[in-house]
């Protein structure tokens, strides 16, 4: 194998791929060629660095000097100076990871220095395209040690004495789940990998997919040991076309290796690997339309019981976890359930991966112990809100979860204390909003999305959540009256307590918690008929202030003849008459007119 | 609109489908997937389409119909030249994708899900497209942009037309 | 893949391309690079270096490259830093000379004084 002095990583992630990276990786391959530097210098794409808000990202190894926001133009200053002088381009660091001249490992930047990478723990390091650099971090070693040294009972036992939970949304235990499927008799069974991910806002499945897809393959061979199933699909989402095909890579790799397919090890144990593709239903996250889908049909969900466990795809035993729970499976194996017990707490074993996203400054994916609290990860590791605004909220589980104020900012994350603060884990996504966004307007998103992939098959969820929409809809136009807020806790209750799959029984819970949390806020909106945030459109008015010299540009544009004054005096809007359509605000050249 | 498909037009991809379908014959839950590929053929899922699934896989129309229907993936209408797809995922959604959309539908004179008369933009918004740390995002065909204002959106369309 | 020892023996073969990921390593050799070591035969002294530290299995070793140190005209300058032990500054280094600092410096702990730039100093 040649030997390179030097190595630069290149995100290959969705996040940087979207600004250019794979631009980026071709002008390093084509001026290192250039310098005739190819012979000492390796370019390689990976998965996510996990700090988006500063990509696109490169690294270059072995100083790992860290250039952020990078772009087509800087790569050559950094070929000619750093490769080939050995001279880091300062300006280009990213800020935080340097020291008066000395680079700071990058668990030492702050982003990082507070995250326990598990999951994450090849993504941004490995090339998720070779299966050797996925084999030289250990890769299916844990498959290796289960397939010839452990018995299925053990491996279950492993995993269940690790304690991990499902990382998909609902938190249930992983080991109990595979416990029910083992002693099942069957012809066949199936493994299914959840990689569905639906929640507006949440990327890392995807990440995993993209960054290090072989683990979440190698989890599934064993967990396909562990219950007697030998054949497995991954159900991924047609949105994720960089994760399809570093899946479709890495199954091929894996079966040429023999890692995948008949014998594996010679312990006479068989598994294949299939990918299913998604089309579009956020539903199709939920266990049984999940498998209703891979059947080829409309994605609808059934009762439980009989859970996919006893009867699941094609009606045989069915086991379906999520990819961020999958990919730790391998982890456990190798170091056992104590070392997994030695992150998180007690009921919450391990590290959970959360999207940070909306208001925040480092956007991007951080994976933590369970147990670290909301606002060392959203002030520690997240930098805060950006533009000095005031955090009002964090939104996390998606449209299934709640939002949580700044007086849980000090509640310790883990599955039951967000449930117990109203809101959820779900999939770990988690959206800061500051002061400028409206609690009611947020409530009003997540209806809407909910309505929209109600699949339609119980009433509470498809005709309930539509009638909760409807008044949302009222309030947000200024038509709202305080009995209507009781009638959303009432239908909130009721669709809870009787829709037929999670979807529904989740849907109402970011109204609850909205209403619990910023009651004030939707009070403002149907008794003064105002937006205290000034988001909800129909609420605000467009005012003229003092700053109006009287060039009459705001009059010309006005199409309903609102606007009326004398050149050169302050002009005046006729609210009754104004459409706030806000052509006059585009047109005024000196940000006379505000919307209040 | 074009509200019959050319079928000479489109025989080639016909026959492609109809390989499709016969590789995978007896193969448990491939309907999704057919689709997928009639999709990727044809740009959308018109009734002709359809129909031809159905009589190749002897699967009743209405099964068909309704798997085509139920996904929002799968469009039966033909699409623009470029599809927009606005993000409306939760993070670029409190960073106001909602105005950029807005933006868009006055610029381009269609409403959500609808196509430019002269068939070159199509109009979609859509759920997450996974780079949060570029809210609000916008997609144009392949083209992604990121940190977008509304006042950004003429300057972009003009790329296209 | 018949057997966990196949596994291992792929792991250790392919480990040697991901060493240089690791940042946390304990002794670092320092190749002066600018264009006065360049010019003065730095980039062969360099992969000299890499070879030898593949070659020898040295896993806690790092070879990273700087800019002008300051002293051109004792270029190619190579620096070593060992935890505990102050920085040892080599000059007028050629591919041979990176080959003993290797095997008696780094994998045997003698400083080789010959080409350090004190007893260069002292001949004068």
């Amino acid at each position: 194998m040649a030997i390179f002095r030097s190595q630069v990583l290149v995100c290959g992630g969705t996040g940087c791929s979207s600004s250019n990276s794979a631009k980026i990786k071709e002008q390093f391959e084509s001026k290192i060629e250039e310098m005739s530097l190819d012979k000492e210098v390796q370019v390689i794409s990976t998965g996510c660095f996990g700090l988006c808000e500063e990509g696109p990202i490169v690294v270059v190894y072995p100083e790992g000097a860290f250039y952020n926001k990078m772009t087509v133009e800087k790569v050559d200053r950094i070929v000619e100076e750093h490769l080939y002088k050995g001279r880091l381009v300062k300006e280009y660091l990213y800020e935080d990871s340097i020291d008066e001249d000395i680079i700071k490992s990058l668990s030492e930047v702050d982003f990082y220095n507070k995250q326990k990478r598990v999951s994450l723990r090849n993504c941004g390091i490995i090339n998720p395209e070779d299966i050797r650099e996925y084999i030289a971090k250990d890769g299916y070693m844990a498959l290796g040690k289960a397939l010839t040294e452990m018995t299925p009972v053990e491996v279950i036992q492993v995993v269940k004495d690790s304690g991990i939970r499902g990382r998909g949304g609902g938190g249930f235990p992983t080991g109990v789940k595979w416990g029910f499927a083992a002693p099942n008799k069957a012809d066949q069974k199936y493994i299914i990998c959840n990689a569905d991910e639906g929640d507006p806002g949440a990327f890392m499945d995807r990440s995993i997919l993209e960054g290090d897809p072989h683990s979440v393959l190698e989890a599934m061979a064993i967990a396909g040991y562990a219950i007697g199933a030998t054949k497995g699909y991954v159900y991924v989402r047609a949105e994720y076309p960089i994760a399809v095909k570093r899946l479709e890579i890495a199954i091929d790799q894996a079966k040429k290796e023999g890692l995948l397919g008949k014998d594996i090890f010679g312990s006479g144990f068989d598994f294949d690997v299939e990918i299913r593709l998604g089309a579009g239903a956020f539903v199709c996250g939920e266990e049984t339309a999940l498998i209703a889908s891979i059947e080829g049909k409309r994605g609808m969900s059934r009762n439980k019981p009989p859970f996919p466990a006893n009867k699941g795809l094609w009606g045989k035993p069915t086991i379906i976890n999520n990819v961020e729970t999958l990919s730790n499976i391998p982890q456990i194996i190798n170091n056992g359930a104590e070392w997994f017990r030695s992150f998180g707490t007690e009921k919450s074993p391990g590290t959970k991966v959360f999207a940070l996203g909306g208001k925040i400054n480092n956007t991007g994916l951080v994976e933590i112990p369970m147990g670290t609290t909301l606002e060392e990860v959203i002030y520690d590791i997240g930098g805060g809100c950006p533009d000095g605004k005031q955090f009002k909220a964090v939104q996390t589980g998606g449209p299934s979860g709640g939002c949580i104020t700044r007086d849980h900012l000090k509640t310790p994350i883990d599955f039951d204390s967000l449930v117990e603060l109203g809101s959820m884990m779900g999939s770990g996504g988690m959206i800061v909003m500051d002061e400028d966004n409206c609690m009611v307007d947020v409530a009003r998103f997540f209806l809407d999305f909910t309505v929209d992939e109600s699949c339609g098959k119980c009433t509470p969820c498809r005709e309930g959540t539509k009638r909760m929409l409807e008044i949302l809809n009222k309030i947000v136009e200024g038509k709202g009256t305080l009995e209507d807020l009781d009638t959303l806790e009432e239908l909130s209750e009721t669709i809870k307590n009787t829709s037929l799959c999670g979807l529904g029984q989740t849907a109402p819970n970011p109204v609850i918690s909205t209403l619990k949390y910023f009651r004030d806020e939707y009070e403002a909106h149907v008794t003064s008929k105002t937006c205290p945030s000034g988001v909800c459109q129909a609420l605000l008015s467009y005012k003229i202030t003092d700053n109006c010299r009287g060039c009459t540009k705001c009059v010309r544009v006005c199409s309903v003849d609102a606007i009326s004054g004398k050149v050169k005096e302050v002009h005046e809007i006729d609210q009754d008459k104004c459409i706030k359509c806000g052509a006059c605000m585009e047109a005024c050249p000196f940000d006379a007119i505000i919307k209040k | 609109m074009q509200k019959t498909m050319n079928l000479k037009e489109n025989q080639e991809n016909f026959k492609e489908l109809k390989t499709y379908i016969e590789e995978h014959k007896g193969e448990k839950g491939i309907l999704m997937q057919t689709l997928h590929k009639a999709q990727k053929l044809f740009g959308y899922l018109p009734i002709e389409v359809q129909k031809f699934i159905s009589e190749e896989t002897k699967t009743p129309m209405a099964e068909i119909y309704g798997v085509a229907t139920f996904y929002t993936q799968f469009s039966l209408t033909k699409k623009g030249k470029y599809v927009i797809s606005v993000c409306m995922g939760t993070a670029c959604y409190v960073k106001n994708a909602q105005l950029i959309l807005d933006k868009l539908k006055k610029e381009l004179y269609v409403e959500e899900g609808e196509t430019t008369k002269d068939e070159l933009f199509t109009l979609d918004a859509t759920r997450c497209l996974g780079c949060c740390g570029l809210a609000p995002v916008i997609m144009i065909g392949e083209d992604v942009y990121g940190k977008i204002t509304p006042d950004d959106v003429p300057k972009i369309l003009a790329k296209y037309k | 893949m018949k057997s966990l020892e196949e596994l291992k023996k792929l792991r250790d073969e392919s480990k040697k391309n991901l060493e240089m990921r690791d940042t946390n390593k304990k002794i670092r050799i320092v190749v002066g690079m600018a264009t006065c070591g360049i010019s003065a035969g730095a980039r062969p002294v360099l992969q000299t270096l890499i070879e030898e530290v593949d070659k020898n299995n040295l896993n806690d070793v790092q070879v990273v490259q700087t800019g002008c140190i300051g002293i051109c005209r004792y270029e190619p300058i190579v620096e070593v830093y060992k935890p505990g032990e102050e920085k040892v500054t080599y000059i007028f280094v050629d591919s041979r000379k990176a080959k003993r600092i290797i095997s008696e410096h780094i994998i045997n702990g003698n400083v080789v004084n010959e080409y350090t730039i004190g007893s260069e100093e002292k001949r004068k």
